[in-house]
């Protein structure tokens, strides 16, 4: 009996198996498969429209890591993931405790900020470029109060040092697309976090108010704590869209004046499709995977750790 | 049941793979015909007009052929130059594409042995002496051409905003010298002296190229791109001080600005002058609905009198297509008078040989024919004729960066760097 059991069910996990195999064959080539082409691109000499596969070694890692257009990529890609992220949190949060609140129209305001998510990048972009634009956009408006700022055309570098070749420090240009950004993704973060408030059982905040705590303690003591889980999948989530953004900055600023507003997705795309530098360009795209990598790598760890 | 299970799992697996193998037999089975596919970027409204007047003179003449028109749109031609570069690498070149005369087409595609010479094609239709020997040198390699000049846009060129110019009282400047004393007196009126748009840094790489002519001179200037002359050379620098210096009198919001919303500011008069190839001639007259020589007036940049930013659009033909002739005749269509007389007058350049009809272009078109005939050619750096899309990407990012930092040493230091990459 006991035996047969065993029999059915390793019969059954191979046709699971048999049912996988297609994808992850497929996956492998395409995905697996090209990580590791790109890798041996990245660490060979083709930068002109003739290939040529010999060894370069690190030569065009080196060359990166030397450039003050990559060194202002990695500056911007970072200032821009941590506000970025940072502001996702809070608006996102803020948001859901309002619309939990179990207001009259909740169904209405849920989509009003969810609905900036439908939208591509790209038409994102565009409008914020327009409302944005220094001489023809909302300066228009802001100008009777005497405040014209230059958003994403000013190359000023706040607490800005010199590091490497360039200047480090936040570029006021990033600001622009951060606002744009956050606009666009903090509707999914609103609804992540309305979906955690709502998975907390009343009976917690019943218990916490008979024992006379305030509201505010309420929220700091029980329900933040409780909603670490879908902090950490925001993180997640919004880390490598920040990470790798690519189309919002296309559309929006371009590289920008001194680069305050380039990122290593928009580098990897000129130079390999306008310079031919397909080494180079290859070489940025294994960087961009590390990158992403050491967001992800610890968060699915956890989660198998959690899943034992 | 578990064994149909399995069966369907093999077939499943079965399917895809020969799914997959089956697309690639498929699209080339579709490839082949009569079909000459033409790839480019003309997609705007003059460009895209004289496009299908070429098409059209050519159905007339074979009207058995048929023409797929495989335009690209967006970013001054980087898209489709993008989209080119994956289809040629991937074996499958469009019958024939668009291409800047000069090291776009030689440094890139004839050096990676993706294109078939046409010196035979060229006796046979007797263009040896129908264009430019400047120009044919320009679509050539080791004595080998390489393809035909459909049209020939001017790089250095200064549009200024006549009313503007006139209610100052000021003159067109010929060197820099007067063009630093009109700048000083429009700016003294609250006029910006110089539009510029580098939200694409290709714009201020001109301003650059045209200074560098200016001070070098056609031939020095020729010898930057062949080595001759190094990046280190003492003009180079001055020619950097002088853009530097012209950087002083731009709009301050350049960076948000395409080369049309520039050019804006001058039709507006918010603006003076601004420094484009002549095919912001066509959107001041056909877009913008301005007056030539009336509204606005033309005048090669400071100190090139007699010197010609050469920018032309040619079409080649790729080796391993298949339908060679058809695309010969085609080509043959785009070289003769007959195609180019309809196709530039629409575009808004001139044509690229020396003998077409200047009755059907307008008065800048006749201008500009004439000092085409008479004056040095040069291959324009921004545009991708004097040096490999490479060297032109590094300089791109050098001339963006010195635009903010206006640090002469740095510009050159990047330039003797990229020059590896000519």
């Amino acid at each position: 009996m006991e035996k047969r059991k065993k029999k059915k069910r390793s019969k059954d996990q191979w046709t699971a198996i048999a049912f996988l195999m297609p994808s992850v064959v497929l996956l492998f080539i395409f995905v697996y498969g090209f990580i590791g082409w790109t890798g041996y691109v990245s660490f060979s000499n083709w930068n002109s429209l003739v290939p040529d596969f010999s060894f370069a070694g690190l030569k065009n890692y080196l060359y990166l890591f030397g450039d003050f257009r990559f060194q202002a990529d990695l500056r911007n890609m970072l200032f821009f993931t941590l506000l970025f992220i940072a502001l996702i949190i809070l608006l996102g949060l803020s948001l859901a405790v309002l619309i939990d609140k179990k207001i009259k129209g909740e169904s209405i305001f849920r989509n009003i900020f969810f609905f900036p998510m439908a939208l591509s990048f790209v038409v994102t972009g565009v409008v914020w470029q327009w409302i944005l634009n220094p001489s023809t956009g909302i300066n228009n408006f802001l100008k009777t109060f005497g405040i014209e700022p230059m958003w994403y055309t000013d190359t000023n570098i706040l607490a800005g040092f010199r590091w490497g070749e360039i200047e480090f420090g936040l570029p006021v240009a990033i600001i622009s697309v951060v606002i744009a950004a956050v606009w666009q993704l903090t509707g999914f973060a609103l609804a992540m976090y309305l979906a955690g408030l709502r998975g907390i059982p009343d009976e917690l905040r019943e218990a916490a108010r008979m024992d006379g705590a305030s509201e505010l303690r309420i929220y700091r003591k029980i329900i933040l704590p409780q909603l670490r889980p879908i902090t950490a999948a925001v993180i997640i989530m919004m880390a490598h869209i920040s990470l790798k953004i690519f189309d919002l900055i296309y559309a929006m600023t371009g590289p920008g004046a001194n680069f305050v507003t380039d990122m290593p997705g928009v580098y990897m795309f000129e130079t390999t499709f306008r310079g031919n530098y397909y080494a180079q360009g290859a070489a940025i795209a294994i960087i961009m995977l590390l990158v992403v990598a050491i967001f992800i790598v610890p968060y699915l760890w956890n989660n198998r750790r959690a899943d034992k | 049941m578990k064994k149909k299970l399995w069966m369907f799992a093999v077939l499943f697996f079965v399917a895809i793979v020969a799914a997959a193998c089956n697309s690639d037999d498929a699209s080339s089975d579709s490839e082949g015909g009569d079909k000459v596919e033409i790839f480019s970027w003309w997609t705007g409204a003059g460009e895209e007009a004289g496009l299908n007047a070429l098409i059209e003179v050519f159905k007339e003449k074979h009207p058995d052929i048929e023409i797929e028109n495989a335009a690209v749109a967006g970013g001054a031609g980087t898209n489709a130059k993008a989209v080119l570069a994956s289809r040629m690498q991937g074996d499958d070149p469009p019958s024939t594409f668009q291409v800047h005369g000069g090291a776009e087409l030689n440094e890139s595609w004839v050096a990676a042995d993706k294109m078939e010479p046409i010196n035979d094609f060229y006796e046979e239709q007797g263009w040896m002496d129908k264009f430019p020997q400047d120009l044919i040198d320009l679509v050539s390699k080791d004595g080998d051409i390489y393809s035909v000049p459909v049209n020939i846009h001017r790089g250095n060129v200064i549009f200024y905003n006549k009313k503007v110019f006139e209610e100052n009282g000021l003159e067109a400047p010929t060197t820099y010298e007067e063009f630093f004393a009109v700048a000083d007196s429009l700016e003294a009126a609250g006029i910006t002296p110089l539009a510029l748009g580098d939200k694409e840094p290709w714009t201020a790489t001109q301003i650059f190229e045209n200074a560098l002519l200016a001070v070098l001179g056609p031939d020095d200037y020729r010898g930057l791109w062949t080595g001759d002359v190094a990046f280190d050379d003492p003009r180079v620098k001055e020619a950097a001080e002088i853009f530097g210096q012209m950087l002083d009198y731009v709009n301050e919001d350049h960076a948000s600005r395409n080369w049309q919303d520039a050019t804006q500011l001058v039709a507006n008069g918010e603006a003076g002058m601004t420094i484009m190839g002549d095919w912001a001639k066509g959107y001041l007259a056909h877009d913008l609905g301005l007056e030539t020589n009336v509204d606005f007036g033309y005048i090669e940049t400071p100190d090139t009198d007699g010197e010609f930013m050469v920018i032309t659009d040619t079409f080649g033909l790729p080796k391993g297509i298949d339908n060679v002739e058809d695309t010969k005749k085609f080509l043959a269509v785009l070289g003769s008078v007959e195609g180019q007389d309809a196709f530039n007058p629409l575009k808004g350049s001139i044509p690229a040989r020396v003998d077409a009809d200047p009755e059907k272009y307008d008065q800048y078109g006749k201008d500009t024919m004439e000092d085409f005939k008479n004056s040095a050619l040069t291959p324009s750096l921004a545009h991708g004729s004097a040096a490999s899309e490479g060297f032109l990407t590094k300089a791109n990012q050098a001339v963006n960066i010195f635009v903010t930092q206006r640090d002469v040493d740095q510009l050159v230091q990047a330039l003797m760097d990229a020059s590896s990459d000519l």
